[in-house]
């Protein structure tokens, strides 16, 4: 999609260095979001990116916003501030799997419970880069690693199914080497109003190389990659051959050609209720095997913001001119002579 | 019923000051008992100070000595410092609560007991072996009954409260007795209740046919016709409310945000005994101001920082635990150069310690509680009313100098009241900020780190401005640019530059005055809640015969530019604190000087006689 725009991808970027790993999946995200705003052509001065601490939380200083590389795990409850204090402003949040997770998971899951207009984009490379090398809250089950040599004992999170626990309204995941996909996601969230999570699949060439390799790897890719689409029936493969079933017992991988199409599942990300699309995160913890990626969920629910504002503005018409005077003769006053 | 026929019959005797201590169970309503009276005080025109106490349980076991809730209020017909070191009347509503009050009692002092309570039970439960109304362990004070539970019943019995929300009602009747006693008008009171119940509510009505009952008790009862009179104060002609410490920081933080014609974001989480300042900001709404409780300590400042920096007037309060989880967002405001107030409303620690009950303990977290080099302005209140006023100073330095700045009240100052003279709010200063909205840089460019050169803040860019989009963070940021430096030079010239801004605040704060009689040869510093005991103390020092001289810190850091010359001016400095001696080890360290200190963790407030047996101790030491 080119269309005439007032931005490039220059225009985004910041000048400064960018200083990850050569070969990083972080470089994709960057060119990706950078691409995508200057498609988008909303005035540069409104978006604000707002980060913790990790390699992924570097991501600010290179693009030419408004921005701010926060503290370890904050970054939810610093951006929820930016969103509330400036409903105008586009505010987004790049975090990590041990940013957002661990050190930060009780500001992420309170940040979706509220629904603040925050879009949240998680890079999960399962393994802490900037520390080089230990296990993160989503590495798999006995990952050796230097401060787990004998394999981690850690039972890891899988981010879509937390998010759509805490029933946030725009549940997404996208792989950093599908361009074309994670802009699709970022268009998606940017025009959701509420607080969009995004998890991103992203290859740390260094510490965790090839993690996700099913789902990237020419070879394999085809047979793994579920493509979540608004309305049509949940197959993937070379030629569509497999699909996804939903029943009570769980969402289950099957050849079209032995259930045939009409029980295959119809994906619905509207379903007010997140049962369905937690079925459907449970299909591939790791990834280990056939993993969706797309839009889990997208509902409507009033933000926080507006409610806020709604009490506010409530407030000013049942109160109008209110003066302090007001306020501490309310309270009661005697006059001394 | 009618007001005239609630007049005492016998002329009543004139005192100048009296200290009323309601004490009873935490369910027995002292706090609302003794805050009626101080309101009716208030209104009647008298100079006041109250102290209110009580355990950090909502409801400790009923009738135990840590269930004991009190509430004490100092009247006068003049300008009084304290709550009153003792109590002249101590009304107590059970056993326990007579055990834990009487040490307080001045010798002669009345004590007024709801007999009813005395039961072997609560007798046992309060580790009385016998009962003090029947043994002469009570001999040393002029001792009063009356059976506040039995006249409650019969009072309350035609107005349809039932069970055991019947007795609820006995706090009214001892409010009723007391109010009899010091010639109180009662019309507040009972509009009070109509108000706050409904008129025709059975809870109003037991409540007002209570108060009546204890009221009448006094008038017909022989034992009780001695009363009091307490003449209004002479204060300095103007409006006066009757205010708490969380109250007037409220409103000041709302009244900061008018002057700088900024919006008001407050990010909390709930912590005794900071939680009512959020409350009261909460029911601001129409002021425009913004309230968020956040999941944790963590996130409450997080969020004001998040406003800070898209242009609000930000502020998070907080007790001692909280502070501690807030350092590292503390950090980085400092470093990001953004303008935040953090209120730290003391309790006694370390760790949850006394959560309801007062100390100064945190100054040395205020003061370097930080990572790296991170020093910050700290400002405190003197008194209830003096935190409004405070909390519009910490809201200009925040805003002058782009910098966070930490606001050290406690849990005495907290919920204590005294009357407030109202400023005239149109009068007040206006703050002249502004945020910048154009390139500062020689060629078009913005430089989000060049500093202002009086102040030595940085500009105030907003995300939404065009041209000035820029990056903060917590890495060391280049000079000028803002870009992230990992020079050794930049390093330490920006950590120099911080420790300078703050430090130049020095010459934007008032120098102190002394106040005490030149041929003082002792001289007492304090900051904090601590100001009126002290200023009462000094001043009985001073009417004893010592000649002593004081001074009061509002600004903690930086210090006030004329401090040390004060310090040098007399033999003996003392500083007493309720905590080991931190401004102690401040001032030693910053000048040399020897400081003698009197210290008290007890999680109660000083006494003014403490402070002038101190002083007079330290003239008879040669040393």
């Amino acid at each position: 999609m080119t269309t005439e725009t007032r931005y490039s991808r220059a225009d985004f970027q910041s000048g400064q260095e960018v200083k990850w790993c050569p070969g990083c999946g972080d470089y994709t995200i960057l060119a990706s979001v950078q691409n995508f705003l200057a498609e988008l052509d909303v005035d540069r001065e409104k978006h604000v990116f707002v980060s913790g601490i990790g390699c992924a939380s570097r991501f600010p200083y290179y693009m030419n916003t408004y921005g701010m590389h926060s503290i370890h795990g904050r970054a939810p409850a610093i951006a929820t501030g930016v969103a509330l204090a400036n409903p105008d402003l586009t505010v987004w949040v790049i975090t990590g799997d041990g940013d957002g997770l661990s050190i930060g998971g009780n500001h992420l899951i309170h940040a979706l419970r509220r629904n603040v207009d925050l879009k949240i984009l998680l890079f999960n490379n399962q393994i802490y880069g900037l520390t080089k090398g230990q296990y993160s809250p989503t590495s798999e089950l006995g990952k050796r690693t230097k401060t787990s040599p004998a394999g981690s004992v850690d039972h890891p999170f899988n981010p879509v199914s937390l998010a759509l626990g805490t029933e946030a309204t725009f549940v997404a995941r996208t792989i950093d080497m599908d361009r074309p996909h994670t802009t699709d996601m970022l268009r998606a969230a940017y025009g959701h109003k509420g607080t969009a999570f995004i998890e991103i699949y992203q290859n740390c060439n260094v510490f965790n190389d090839k993690a996700f390799q099913i789902l990237t790897g020419r070879q394999e890719r085809d047979a793994n990659r579920i493509y979540l689409e608004a309305g049509k029936p949940i197959v993937f493969g070379a030629d569509n051959e497999m699909g996804v079933t939903v029943g009570l017992d769980g969402a289950k991988i099957v050849k079209v050609a032995e259930v045939g199409m009409d029980a295959i599942a119809v994906h619905d990300p509207a379903k007010p209720n997140p049962g369905v699309a937690f079925l459907l995160s449970r299909l591939s913890h790791g990834p280990t095997g056939p993993t969706p990626i797309g839009i889990f969920r997208q509902v409507q629910r009033q933000t926080y913001g507006d409610l806020m504002m709604g009490q506010i503005e409530e407030a000013k018409e049942r109160n109008a001119n209110a003066s302090i005077s007001d306020l501490v003769s309310q309270h009661g006053t005697w006059k001394v002579e | 019923m009618q007001e005239e026929t609630l007049s005492p019959p016998k002329p009543p005797e004139r005192r100048d000051r009296v200290v009323i201590r309601f004490a009873g169970d935490s369910g027995d309503g002292m706090q609302l008992a003794g805050t009626r009276f101080t309101e009716t005080s208030a209104a009647f025109g008298n100079d006041l100070a109250t102290f209110p106490s009580f355990p950090a349980e909502i409801r400790a076991p009923q009738g135990s000595l840590a269930g004991v809730s009190s509430f004490q209020v100092h009247i006068a017909d003049w300008d009084i410092l304290t709550h009153g070191d003792e109590a002249d009347v101590l009304v107590a509503m059970n056993p326990a609560a007579l055990k834990t009050n009487v040490r307080d009692v001045v010798p002669g002092g009345l004590i007024l007991v709801n007999e009813d309570a005395f039961d072997e039970r609560n007798l046992e439960k309060a580790g009385y072996e016998t009962n003090p109304l029947l043994d002469d362990s009570l001999s040393g004070f002029h001792l009063l009954t009356a059976p506040m539970e039995k006249l409650t019943k019969i009072a309350v019995k035609d107005t349809g409260v039932k069970g055991r929300a019947v007795l609820r009602s006995k706090n009214f009747f001892a409010l009723g007795l007391i109010s009899w006693m010091f010639n109180r008008p009662t019309a507040p009171i009972l509009e009070w209740v109509k108000t706050k119940f409904g008129e025709d509510h059975p809870v109003a009505r037991a409540n007002i046919e209570a108060f009546r009952a204890g009221f009448n008790f006094g008038n017909t009862t022989e034992e009780f016709h001695h009363t009091f009179e307490v003449a209004p104060a002479k204060l300095p002609a103007g409006e006066y409310a009757n205010i708490t410490g969380n109250q007037a920081l409220a409103w000041g933080l709302v009244a900061a945000a008018k002057a700088a014609n900024l919006q008001l974001f407050l990010g909390s989480y709930p912590i005794t005994p900071a939680t009512s300042i959020l409350e009261e900001i909460a029911r601001l709404k129409h002021f425009g101001v913004k309230t968020f409780q956040a999941e944790d300590e963590i996130a409450g400042v997080g969020v004001s920082l998040g406003a800070a920096f898209a242009g609000h007037l930000a502020v998070t309060t907080t007790s001692g635990p909280g502070v501690a989880l807030k350092s590292e967002t503390l950090s980085l405001a400092l470093m990001t150069e953004l303008p935040l107030v953090l209120v730290d409303v003391q309790r006694a620690g370390p760790s949850t310690g006394l959560p309801t009950k007062v100390e100064q303990s945190d100054l040395m977290m205020a003061l370097h509680g930080r990572h790296g080099e991170a020093p910050l302005p700290v400002i405190a209140p003197a008194s209830p009313s003096d935190a409004f006023a405070v909390a519009m100073e910490a809201a200009r330095i925040a805003l002058k100098y782009m910098t966070p700045v930490i606001l050290l009240s406690d849990g005495y100052l907290a919920n204590s009241a005294e009357p407030w003279q109202i400023p005239d709010f149109d009068a007040l200063p206006e703050f002249d900020i502004s945020y910048t909205t154009e390139p500062n840089g020689p060629d078009g460019n913005f430089l989000p780190y060049a500093r202002n050169e009086e102040t030595g803040a940085r500009p105030w860019a907003i995300p939404g401005t065009p041209g000035l989009e820029h990056r903060v963070g917590g890495l060391e940021k280049e000079a000028l640019t803002g870009n992230v430096s990992y020079d050794p030079d930049n390093h330490e010239l920006m950590t120099l530059a911080r420790a300078a801004k703050i430090a130049g605040i020095a010459d934007d704060i008032p120098e102190l005055e002394v106040e005490g009689p030149d041929d003082a040869k002792i001289l007492v510093v304090s900051w904090g809640s601590t100001y009126g005991a002290v200023r009462a103390g000094v001043i009985n020092a001073t009417k004893e015969g010592t000649p002593t001289a004081h001074v009061h810190l509002r600004h903690l850091n930086p210090l006030p530019r004329n401090l040390e010359h004060i310090l040098r001016s007399y033999d003996k400095v003392l500083v007493p604190e309720l905590n080991t001696g931190q401004l102690a080890s401040v001032i030693r360290s910053a000048y040399l000087v020897p400081t003698a200190t009197l210290n008290k963790v007890q999680g109660a407030p000083f006494m003014a006689h403490e402070i002038t047996k101190k002083i007079i101790d330290m003239t008879e030491d040669p040393s």
